[in-house]
C-alpha cells in the first residue's frame, strides 16, 4: 500500500482563480445595467461580440501552446480571465462603434497583449486597456463616435437599430451614425468630458459649459449612474476581498486632491471633483482595471503609489492632454511603472530591523555612482568637443 | 509608552503581519480525556529525535533494560540521550525509516517490551527550590528533554543562558498557543496537568529568573485557560495571556511579537532580546524529570482526522509505531491513504505507518479524501498578492515563487527567502493553488547546496594557492642553496688553483670510471635476464623490458663515458680508442636498423625464417641485439595481455616508442588474419631464435 505524499500545507482555503474572476464579472453587472438603461443595447452587443472573439482567440492560442502537464485546455479557457478582458473592453468601447473595432480589439488583447507575453499572469499591460488604446490611436473617428444618452436622441434606437448600426453603419431606417449623434438643434453631441474640453477651447467657463443638456441635472447625464454602478460593484468586490482597497482608494483620493486644487485655484477652467469622479471611466478604472493584480504593484505601499500616480495622470490628461479621458493611458503608463514601484516599496521583512537604512545607503551609493558616471560621461563629452573644436 | 506588564494587564497585544484563520477542527478531539494505550509489541526508537546530534549508544543487542534506563548518553550539548520507554530486551540496533520529511533511514533501537513495566531506581525530589542551576540543567539533559513543540531544540541549551550571554532574561514565554488546526495535545495536557506544568514553569523561572513569565494561549481553549489561571494564582509575575486565535501565532517569532512587540533579529535567537520561549509540553516534561525523576519516555499525541473513527488524544510511549496508535483509534484506511505527521499546515506526509512516535510528534492526522483533497490544481500566478497579505514574515511570496521557478538564487536571497518560516499561510490562501512552500523548500535546498559547493571550491582554491606559494618558496630556497654551493666551489677552486685542478680532474676521472663500471655491470645482468625471461609471465617481461631499455641507454652513455674517461684519465689518443668511439656512435645507428629489421621479421612472421646472425662480435652489435630483443619482447607483452599501459613508463626514447607502436599495430593487423595462439607461438619461436 503506497501512501500519498504531498508537501505541506495540506489544507487549502479552496479559493480559485476562476472564482475570483467570476466574482469580478458579476460585479460589473450594475454598471452594465446603467449603461444599458442610458445608452441602449450597443455595449451589450459589443460585450457579447468581444467575449466570442476573445474565447475563440484564447482557444486557438491555447491549443497551439504547450499543454500544462496533461490537463485539458478547457480548464484554462474558462478560468474567466479572457471573458473578463472581453467584458471590460466591451464596456469601454463607444456603443455605436462598428463591429470590426470589437473584433480587432478582442483579438489584439488576447493574442498580442496576453499570450505573446506568456499568457495569464505574465502580461505587463492590462489587455483590455492596451487594446482600447490601440483602437483609439488607430481608428480615432470610429472610437470617438460616442452616442448621447437615449433621452436626448431624436431617433428611436431599439435593439434592431443598434445591431444594424454596429454591423452596417446605418439604422434600419437608413440613418447614419453621424445623424444619430445630431441633436434636434442640429449640433453633434459628445460625451460630457469631450464637450467640456471643446467648450473650454471655445472660451466658455466651466459653469457655462455645464449648463448644457449633456450634463443633465447633476454632473453628467447617464455617466454618473454608470459610474455609481461600477462604484457599487467595486465596493462589493472589496467586501468580498476579491480586490484590494488600496488602489481604488489612492486613485480616487489622488483625483480628488488634484481636482480640488485646480478647482480651488481656477474654478472657471477646472471641473469639480465630483464631475471627474462620476464621468468617463473613473470608477471602472478605479475598481476594475487598475486593480488587475497581474499588471499592478503588489505591496500595499506600492499599490498606494500606483493608484496615486494613475489618478495624477488621469487628471493631467483630462485637463491638459489631447484626449478627453485618460484612464486607459494612465493605466498603461502605471503598468510600466509597476515593477519600479515594487522595487522601491518592498515591505520590511520580519526581523530585518535596519534594512531600511541599508537600502537607503545602497541607494545613495548607487546614486553617487550614477553621478560619478554622469560626470565622467560629461567630461569625456567635453574633451571630445574640445578636440573637435581644435580640429 | 506602555510597558509590557501594562499591556499584559490590559490584554492589549501587538499584531504580527498577516496570518490566516483556517478551520480549526479541534472539536474532533478536545472533548475526550487523554487515553492510555496498551503496550505495543515492539518499540522502535530512533537514536536522534531532536535537532542536533545523536548520543552514544551504551547498550548492546540482547541487553535487558529497565523502564527509564538511558540507552544513549550525551557528550555534546546538542546531543540528548534517549531512554527505554518500558522494560524489555534490545533485540536489534539497525537503520530504519524515521519520522522525517525525507523518509530516510536512521539508526534505530528496537526494544521488545516484556510487559513487566519494571522501573529503574528513581529518586523523587522533594524540594525543587533547593536545586542549583547546574543541577537542574544536568537533570534536564539526563532526562533527554528537547523542545516538544515541533522543532525539538535541546532544552538544556535553551535554558543554559547565563553562561553564554550577559543579557538578562526579561521574559520567559510559555507557548500554549497551539495554533495549528486539529491539534489539541497541549490543550488536553494543560487541562489535565496544569499544576505539573506550572511546577515546570517554576523550575525554569528559578534558574532563569525572568522579570515576567507570560503564558501565551489562544482564546479557543477556554477550559485550558481556566485551568492555567487557577494554577498560577500563587505567583505574582506569572500571567496567562489570552490571544486572539490566528494562525501562526504559535510560531516562536510570532508569539514574541504578539506578547512583547519585539522582533527577533534576522539570524538571531530570542535570547538576544532577553527572551526564552518554552512549550507547555516541555514544561510538563521538565517537571516530571526533576520532581519524579522520570525521563522523557512518553508524550501526548493527537490522533485525528475523518479517517479515524475515534479521534482522541493518547499517551504514546516514544518509539510506538504510528500503526499501533491508529489501530487503537479505529483507523479506516481510505482508498488513497494519506497520513500526516503534525498538523495540516506544517506537517509532512508519511511514507508508511511503521514510523514511530518521537519527542516532537504532536499529531497524527489521517484525513479522508474529501477533507484534504489530494489533487494538484496549480495554475499560473496572477499576482493577486493575497499571499503577501497573509505572510507572517512580511515577505512577497508571489515574487519569491517567480524567482524560485526561474532559479534566480541571487534575487531569492535579496527577497529574504531564508526568513520564510514555511508556515504555509501563503499556499493556503493562494487562489491559483500554487504549492508555494514546496517551491521555497526546493529553492532553499538548492541554495544551501550551492553555498556548500562554493565554500568547498573556495577552500580548494586556498589550498592550491598555499601550495603554489610553498613550491615557489622552496624553489627560491633551492636556487639560493645551489647558487651558494656553486659560489663556494668556485671560491675554493679559485683560491688554490693547482690543487683544485688536480682534484677536479681526479674527481672527474673517478666518476667516469664508476659510471663505466656500472654500465658494464648492468648490461651484463640485462643480458642474463634477457635470456632467462623468455618464457616468463607478461609482468616480468614488461619489467625486464623496462630494465633492458634502461640498459640500452646506460650502455650508450657508458660507451660515451668510457671514451671520455679514457681520453681524460689516460690522456692517450690511440686508434683503438678511436675505433671504440666510432663503434659507440655506430651502435646508435645499428639500433635503428635492427629495430626495423625485427619489425620486418615480425611483419612477415615466417616460421623458420632468417635465423639471427651468430654470436655478435662487437660490443655495439651486442647492444643493438639487446635492444631488438627488448623491443620484440615488448611487442609480445602487448600481444599477450594487451596491457598497453605497461609500455607507458618504459620508454623515454621517442624513436623507439614510435617504432614499437608501428610494430604493434602491424602485429595486430596480422592477428586479425591468423589465430592468436599461432602468432604467439611464432613470436616465441622467433624470440627463442633471437636469444639463442
Amino acid at each position: 500500500m503506497t501512501f500519498f505524499i504531498a508537501s505541506s500545507p495540506h489544507e487549502h482555503s479552496r479559493s480559485k482563480t476562476s472564482r475570483l474572476m467570476r466574482l469580478v464579472i458579476y460585479a460589473t453587472i450594475p454598471g452594465i445595467f446603467a449603461q444599458w438603461y442610458f445608452f441602449g443595447w450597443g455595449n451589450l452587443i459589443h460585450i457579447s461580440m468581444a467575449i466570442f472573439c476573445a474565447l475563440l482567440t484564447e482557444f486557438t492560442v491555447l491549443s497551439l501552446r504547450e499543454k500544462p502537464n496533461g490537463k485539458s485546455i478547457s480548464h484554462q479557457l474558462f478560468d474567466g480571465s479572457a471573458v473578463l478582458t472581453a467584458i471590460l473592453l466591451g464596456i469601454a468601447l463607444p456603443a455605436l462603434a462598428p463591429w470590426w473595432i470589437t473584433v480587432i480589439g478582442a483579438i489584439f488583447a488576447i493574442l498580442v497583449v496576453k499570450h505573446l507575453y506568456g499568457g495569464l499572469g505574465h502580461n505587463p499591460f492590462n489587455p483590455a486597456m492596451a487594446a482600447y488604446v490601440l483602437l483609439l490611436v488607430s481608428f480615432p473617428v470610429q472610437m470617438t463616435n460616442w452616442q448621447p444618452p437615449l433621452s436626448l436622441m431624436s431617433i428611436q434606437l431599439d435593439f434592431g437599430n443598434t445591431l444594424s448600426t454596429i454591423l452596417t453603419g446605418y439604422t434600419q431606417e437608413g440613418y447614419s451614425v453621424a445623424q444619430l449623434r445630431t441633436h434636434v438643434d442640429g449640433y453633434t453631441m459628445a460625451t460630457p468630458l469631450d464637450t467640456l474640453k471643446t467648450d473650454l477651447t471655445l472660451g466658455l467657463t466651466i459653469a457655462e459649459s455645464r449648463a448644457g443638456m449633456i450634463f443633465g441635472d447633476n454632473f453628467a447625464l447617464g455617466w454618473e449612474w454608470i459610474n455609481l454602478g461600477f462604484l457599487a460593484g467595486g465596493l462589493f468586490l472589496i467586501t468580498k476581498k476579491a480586490i484590494h482597497w488600496a488602489v481604488p482608494v489612492s486613485f480616487l483620493a489622488s483625483i480628488w486632491l488634484w481636482t480640488l486644487g485646480g478647482y480651488a485655484l481656477a474654478p472657471d477652467i477646472n471641473a469639480p471633483t465630483m464631475f471627474h469622479w462620476l464621468s468617463g471611466a473613473t470608477m471602472l478604472g478605479a475598481f476594475f482595471i487598475l486593480t488587475d493584480p497581474v499588471t499592478g504593484a503588489t505591496s500595499i505601499k506600492g499599490r498606494l503609489v500606483f493608484g496615486a500616480l494613475a489618478g495624477f495622470i488621469v487628471v493631467m490628461i483630462r485637463n491638459f492632454g489631447g484626449y478627453p479621458d485618460g484612464v486607459a493611458f494612465a493605466v498603461l503608463l502605471c503598468n510600466m511603472a509597476a515593477p519600479l514601484i515594487d522595487l522601491y516599496t518592498k515591505p520590511r521583512t520580519y526581523g530585518h530591523l535596519n534594512s531600511k537604512n541599508n537600502t537607503n545607503n545602497e541607494n545613495k551609493t548607487t546614486n553617487t555612482n550614477k553621478a560619478n558616471k554622469a560626470n565622467k560621461a560629461n567630461k569625456t563629452a567635453n574633451t571630445s568637443k574640445t578636440t573637435k573644436e581644435r580640429n | 509608552m506602555e510597558t509590557i506588564l501594562e499591556r499584559v494587564q490590559r490584554s492589549r497585544w501587538w499584531k504580527f503581519h498577516g496570518g490566516i484563520h483556517p478551520p480549526e477542527q479541534k472539536f474532533l478531539t478536545n472533548d475526550k480525556p487523554i487515553r492510555n494505550l496498551p503496550l505495543p509489541e515492539l518499540l522502535k526508537l530512533p537514536l536522534k529525535q531532536h535537532i542536533g546530534q545523536k548520543g552514544e549508544l551504551i547498550v548492546n543487542v540482547g541487553d535487558k533494560v529497565l523502564k527509564g534506563q538511558a540507552l544513549t548518553n550525551s557528550q555534546h550539548p546538542m546531543a540528548v540521550p534517549i531512554h527505554a520507554p518500558t522494560s524489555g530486551k534490545v533485540i536489534a540496533i539497525k537503520n530504519a525509516v524515521v519520522a522525517h520529511p525525507s523518509g530516510l533511514s536512521e539508526l534505530c533501537l528496537f526494544l521488545q517490551p516484556d510487559g513487566k513495566e519494571q522501573w529503574r531506581e528513581r529518586n523523587i525530589c522533594q524540594n525543587i527550590d533547593a536545586l542549583s542551576q547546574q543541577d537542574v540543567i544536568s537533570k534536564i539533559v539526563n532526562a533527554g528533554i528537547a523542545g516538544m513543540g515541533g522543532a525539538g531544540f535541546p532544552t538544556n541549551v535553551k535554558v543554559n543562558i547565563k553562561n553564554n550571554t550577559s543579557t538578562k532574561i526579561k521574559c520567559l514565554i510559555i507557548n500554549a498557543a497551539e495554533c495549528e488546526p486539529y491539534i489539541t495535545a497541549d490543550d488536553l495536557l494543560i487541562r489535565e496537568h496544569s499544576s505539573e506544568i506550572i511546577d515546570g514553569v517554576k523550575i525554569l523561572a528559578n534558574i532563569l529568573k525572568p522579570e515576567q513569565v507570560l503564558i501565551g494561549i489562544e482564546d479557543n481553549k477556554p477550559a485550558a485557560i481556566k485551568a492555567l489561571q487557577q494554577a498560577i494564582t500563587a505567583f505574582d509575575n506569572f500571567h496567562v495571556c489570552i490571544l486572539p486565535t490566528k494562525y501562526p501565532s504559535g510560531g516562536e517569532k510570532q508569539l514574541i511579537k504578539i506578547l512583547t512587540g519585539l522582533e527577533v533579529p534576522q539570524g538571531g535567537l530570542p535570547s538576544a532580546l532577553g527572551i526564552v520561549v518554552q512549550n507547555v509540553a516541555t514544561c510538563f516534561a521538565i517537571a516530571d524529570a526533576i520532581i519524579n525523576d522520570t525521563p522523557l519516555i512518553r508524550r501526548v499525541v493527537t490522533v485525528t482526522g475523518n479517517a479515524v473513527n475515534k479521534p482522541q488524544n493518547v499517551w504514546a510511549l516514544l518509539g510506538t509505531p504510528i500503526k499501533h496508535l491508529l489501530q487503537h483509534c479505529h483507523y479506516q484506511a481510505p482508498t488513497k491513504e494519506h497520513l500526516i505527521l503534525g498538523g495540516p499546515m506544517m506537517g509532512y506526509s508519511l511514507p508508511s505507518s511503521d514510523i514511530s512516535i518521537t519527542k516532537t510528534t504532536n499529531c497524527i492526522l489521517a484525513p479522508s479524501s474529501e477533507e484534504i483533497p489530494n489533487t494538484n490544481n496549480e495554475v499560473d500566478c496572477i499576482r493577486c498578492g493575497q499571499c503577501a497579505d497573509v505572510c507572517p514574515s512580511q515577505l512577497l511570496p508571489q515574487e519569491l515563487q517567480w524567482f524560485a521557478k526561474a532559479n534566480d538564487h541571487q534575487q531569492l536571497q535579496k527577497f529574504d527567502l531564508f526568513d520564510c518560516i514555511e508556515c504555509g499561510a501563503c499556499a493556503y490562501v493562494c487562489p491559483s493553488q500554487i504549492p508555494l512552500v514546496h517551491y521555497y523548500r526546493i529553492a532553499k535546498a538548492e541554495i544551501r547546496q550551492q553555498q556548500l559547493q562554493d565554500l568547498k571550491a573556495e577552500k580548494a582554491k586556498a589550498r592550491f594557492e598555499a601550495r603554489k606559494l610553498r613550491l615557489e618558496k622552496e624553489k627560491i630556497k633551492r636556487e639560493e642553496k645551489h647558487r651558494k654551493a656553486a659560489e663556494a666551489r668556485k671560491a675554493m677552486m679559485n683560491s688554490n688553483s693547482g690543487q683544485a685542478k688536480g682534484a677536479k680532474s681526479a674527481v672527474a676521472a673517478a666518476l667516469a670510471r664508476a659510471k663505466a663500471k656500472k654500465a658494464q655491470l648492468t648490461s651484463k645482468t640485462g643480458d642474463i635476464k634477457n635470456t632467462a625471461s623468455d618464457n616468463d609471465s607478461s609482468f616480468t617481461n614488461s619489467s625486464t623490458t623496462n630494465e633492458t631499455n634502461n640498459d640500452k641507454k646506460l650502455q650508450v652513455a657508458a660507451a660515451i663515458a668510457r671514451a671520455k674517461a679514457k681520453k681524460q684519465a689516460k690522456a692517450i689518443s690511440s686508434d683503438d680508442n678511436q675505433a671504440e668511439k666510432n663503434l659507440a656512435h655506430q651502435s646508435l645507428d645499428n639500433n635503428k636498423n635492427t629495430a626495423t629489421n625485427s619489425k620486418i621479421k615480425l611483419k612477415s612472421a615466417p616460421k623458420n625464417d632468417t635465423p639471427l646472425e651468430s654470436t655478435p662480435k662487437t660490443r655495439a652489435e651486442k647492444i643493438a641485439l639487446a635492444v631488438a630483443k627488448a623491443k620484440s619482447r615488448k611487442i609480445k607483452t602487448a600481444v599477450d595481455d594487451k596491457k598497453l599501459s605497461s609500455g607507458k613508463n618504459i620508454n623515454t626514447d621517442k624513436k623507439q616508442r614510435i617504432a614499437a607502436a608501428v610494430a604493434k599495430a602491424k602485429l595486430k593487423k596480422q592477428q586479425q588474419n591468423k589465430p592468436q595462439i599461432e602468432s604467439q607461438i611464432e613470436l616465441q619461436n622467433n624470440q627463442s631464435k633471437e636469444s639463442s
